[in-house]
């Protein structure tokens, strides 16, 4: 595997570079058929985007220019593996007036860091908690 | 470094300027100036600018698949019909929210009928929307809605960044995501904080961008309607889609919700996008009848379809749609049809019934089904969620049943998800490529460069249906042909002589009268034009004679050459499709007694009285000229094009220096 940035000569992947595109479960571009749909050789996880696909995604937008594009695609690589409940469970928390205090936010960055791994996505979740406290967003709405 | 706003807004308008440099531009500049700088440009500076920052090159649309009883027979049919259309996207909604993925299963089917890489949503709430394209069925989400006021966004329910964590959560879900936003909502919503309508927007915009999302939704959305009433509403609208694209966003360009009832404003509205080109030109054109448009009606709906196409065959415009003519549509309904209901029986959802299947194919809205019902619908919804079945499952039910084609199309379309490539910016899938910002960026730089229609594709959007030829209305004339042979009889007898006696007045027929055209344009057959012109004539006290001409097919010569050759000097010129002209020798060629130009409101009764106002003349009166009523019709545009080609037929039968000739014309028996 290249170690060099990926760049907007390189897209599409599937087109221009599928040997570096893989499902999770390691098959080709070429393994997703029907057969291989019809022969149950095919779980939704290998019709599922990667992690890796998503920072591969990531260099290709910054060298295009779109450097928060790029960001949200890192985001985005850091929350494949997360399970769908927890993504909803963070989402209700950011929501305005659901947390009720700066330090409870805070402490949802910590857990996702360290559960996931999610270094980016924590950072993220602090900034919100800094802006909420300033703005009064953790004021019970309901 | 501090730059004019003006000389910005100039750049914006300078084709010599690329579109990568103010890209550059626009991220330095707050919403306040982005704003500043649009506001010099006019109405037709945004549009041209427009159509030189949108990000990618080809043009598309988007269309609204949904019904009013949430039906997926009639769904999956519909959303068939919009692939046809050439849709890239179709997004559906339900009446009853509980409805989400059996509406999805039907668009998902119906979808991956005639092609695939047909974009597809399902609007609903948004851990909803992410469980539905989580089980595959659905390729992209537009719901995530921002607003220009802080207020706004909290009454909202949300703020920046739960809607960046949202963002992050659709694309690490392999699902294509833009943001909605427009002007009128922070208004709609009661806390504009005074601001105006553009700069609220512009805020939106740059927040857009700052969260990484790849597109939005603005420039007439739910806001629309109520800044279209406002003094340059619509020019606000088409300046906030302006800003989208200079910040780089992809643009679905609104002209969504129906902002107007009035045609001539929504005709108005559109075509500056048409011609433009957007990424999405409409964010949902409601290919269903508005009655079923469950978004509530699109400013474009199926009603208006046949017209846009149209539109863009009338401007050369690629406004993203192709004509189909009736087979094709009958086609795909029926394969989506078969090919749904193979899915439902197979997977144990439902059984539609054959009549069931038959009210659908041929129904213009759920009007005219007698289907699934939106509580059957919510049957099939619960019991697809509930078994948890997935896009996976549909393509195993789709090849056990025959629909191979169809079960390939849908596997093609998840596969798209592991590279993620359509995640970039602008992203569609045109003959199974992704065409995005990326590899299909808009480079426009002058004439010559940028989208340009190629002749393929001029072809296809030429191709409208009822198109008209010269064989058709060859055909068409050849119907009446018997009928008519069966009425009146034209035989030649000879050259015309001049006539010597002042009851002669001569009826000049054109080369094709009766020959190769056999009615007016209004419809009258020719044997009845000619008895009544007769019985015109005799009540005057006057004797017809027919004379064929050969030399000339126009009206004004006809009748000349007809006074010339009467006795009384007075003669009619008619032409096949009716129109005629009453004249007099010793009068310049285009100077008539009485002209009758509107055959296609000329009526018998009318032709009765031409004859008997020729005899008049030819008695020496002076009778009250006939006048033909209209009441403003555009028969031009009506009737020019078979007009066109009737005359080309009469014009091609004439013959240089040919002689006219005396017709005995016979009126049979039997004849009304």
């Amino acid at each position: 595997m290249t170690t060099a940035k990926l760049t907007t000569a390189d897209y599409p992947l599937a087109e221009r570079r599928p040997e570096l595109v893989t499902s999770k479960r390691g098959k080709a571009l070429d393994d997703i058929t029907l057969d291989a749909v019809m022969a149950d050789d095919i779980s939704m996880d290998d019709v599922s985007i990667t992690t890796h696909a998503l920072h591969q995604q990531a260099e290709i937008a910054a060298d295009a220019g779109r450097a928060t594009l790029a960001q949200n695609f890192r985001r985005a690589a850091e929350l494949v593996d997360v399970p769908q409940e927890t993504i909803m469970q963070i989402y209700e928390r950011l929501r305005p007036g659901r947390a009720q205090s700066k330090a409870e936010l805070v402490q949802l960055a910590d857990d996702i860091e360290q559960r996931y791994g999610a270094h980016v996505i924590a950072a993220f979740i602090r900034e919100a908690a800094g802006v909420y406290d300033r703005r009064g967003l953790f004021s019970k709405r309901f | 470094m501090a730059m004019p706003p003006l000389d910005v807004a100039r750049m914006l308008v300078d084709m010599n300027v690329p579109r990568q440099g103010l890209v550059r531009l626009a991220r330095g500049m707050t919403p306040a100036r982005l704003a500043e700088i649009v506001g010099h440009l006019s109405s037709l500076e945004i549009a041209f600018a427009y159509s030189k920052m949108r990000a990618r090159r080809t043009p598309g649309n988007q269309a609204h698949v949904t019904n009013a009883k949430d039906d997926p027979l009639q769904m999956a049919a519909d959303a068939a019909t919009a692939v046809a259309f050439g849709f890239d996207e179709i997004e559906t909604t339900m009446r009853v929210a509980r409805n989400s993925w059996s509406n999805a299963l039907a668009c998902a089917v119906g979808a991956a009928v005639g092609r695939w890489g047909t974009l597809f949503q399902c609007s609903s709430e948004e851990a909803e929307e992410l469980k539905i394209g989580m089980a595959g069925f659905t390729s992209y989400a537009e719901t995530v809605s921002v607003y220009g006021t802080e207020k706004s966004f909290i009454d909202g329910d949300d703020t920046p960044w739960s809607k960046a964590f949202l963002a992050a959560a659709y694309a690490s879900r392999g699902i294509k995501m833009r943001c909605t936003s427009g002007a009128g909502s922070e208004l709609l919503m009661g806390y504009h904080e005074k601001k105006s309508l553009l700069y609220l927007e512009a805020r939106c915009l740059c927040l857009q961008r700052a969260m990484g999302v790849q597109g939005t939704q603005n420039g007439g959305i739910d806001g629309a309607p109520v800044t279209c009433t406002v003094p340059g509403g619509m020019r606000e609208l088409m300046a906030e889609n302006l800003l989208a694209v200079w910040l780089d966003l992809e643009c679905a360009s609104g002209n969504d919700a129906r902002p107007t009832e009035s045609e001539i404003r929504v005709g108005a509205k559109i075509l500056p996008y048409l011609i433009a080109g957007s990424d999405l030109i409409c964010s949902g054109f409601g290919s269903i009848l508005k009655y079923d448009n469950s978004f509530n009606a699109s400013l474009l709906n199926g009603e208006e379809l046949e017209d846009y196409l149209v539109l863009q065959r009338d401007f050369e415009a690629d406004g993203g749609l192709t004509s189909r003519d009736e087979n094709t549509l009958l086609d795909v309904r029926s394969r989506a049809i078969e090919a749904f209901s193979a899915v439902v029986e197979e997977l144990d959802l439902a059984y539609p019934t054959a009549a069931m299947k038959q009210s659908v194919l041929t129904a213009s809205g759920s009007d005219d089904t007698r289907s699934f019902t939106p509580r059957d619908a919510t049957l099939i919804s619960e019991a697809i969620e509930q078994r948890g079945i997935t896009i996976l499952s549909v393509i195993k039910a789709l090849a056990a049943r025959g629909f191979e084609t169809e079960a390939n199309n849908l596997v093609q379309l998840v596969r798209l998800r592991i590279s993620g490539d359509y995640l970039q910016t602008s992203a569609v899938v045109r003959e199974g490529r992704v065409l995005s910002a990326i590899n299909d960026p808009n480079d426009y730089l002058g004439p010559g460069s940028g989208y340009r229609l190629s002749a393929e594709r001029r072809g296809e959007i030429a191709t409208i249906r009822d198109v008209l030829t010269r064989d058709q209305v060859l055909r068409e004339e050849d119907i009446h042909k018997a009928p008519e042979a069966k009425r009146i009889r034209y035989r030649t007898v000879g050259p015309a002589a001049a006539g010597n006696v002042v009851q002669d007045i001569v009826i000049g027929i054109s080369p094709a009268f009766g020959s190769t055209l056999f009615r007016t344009v209004a419809g009258h057959p020719l044997s009845d034009v000619v008895r009544n012109l007769i019985s015109g004539i005799a009540e005057g006290g006057c004797h017809a004679r027919i004379v064929r001409m050969q030399h000339t097919a126009d009206t004004s010569f006809i009748g000349l050459s007809a006074a010339l050759l009467a006795g009384s000097g007075i003669g009619i010129g008619i032409q096949a499709k009716g129109t005629a002209v009453i004249h007099q020798k010793d009068r310049m060629p285009h100077n008539n007694l009485e002209l009758f130009s509107n055959s296609p409101i000329t009526r018998l009764e009318h032709y009765r009285r031409m004859g008997a106002n020729a005899a008049a003349y030819a008695n020496g009166l002076l009778p009250e000229p006939i006048i033909v009523p209209t009441r403003g019709e555009a028969l031009g545009s009506r009737y020019h094009a078979r007009v066109s080609l009737i005359y080309a037929i009469e014009t091609a039968l004439t013959i240089e220096g040919g002689v006219p000739q005396e017709i005995e014309v016979t009126l049979l028996e039997g004849h009304q």
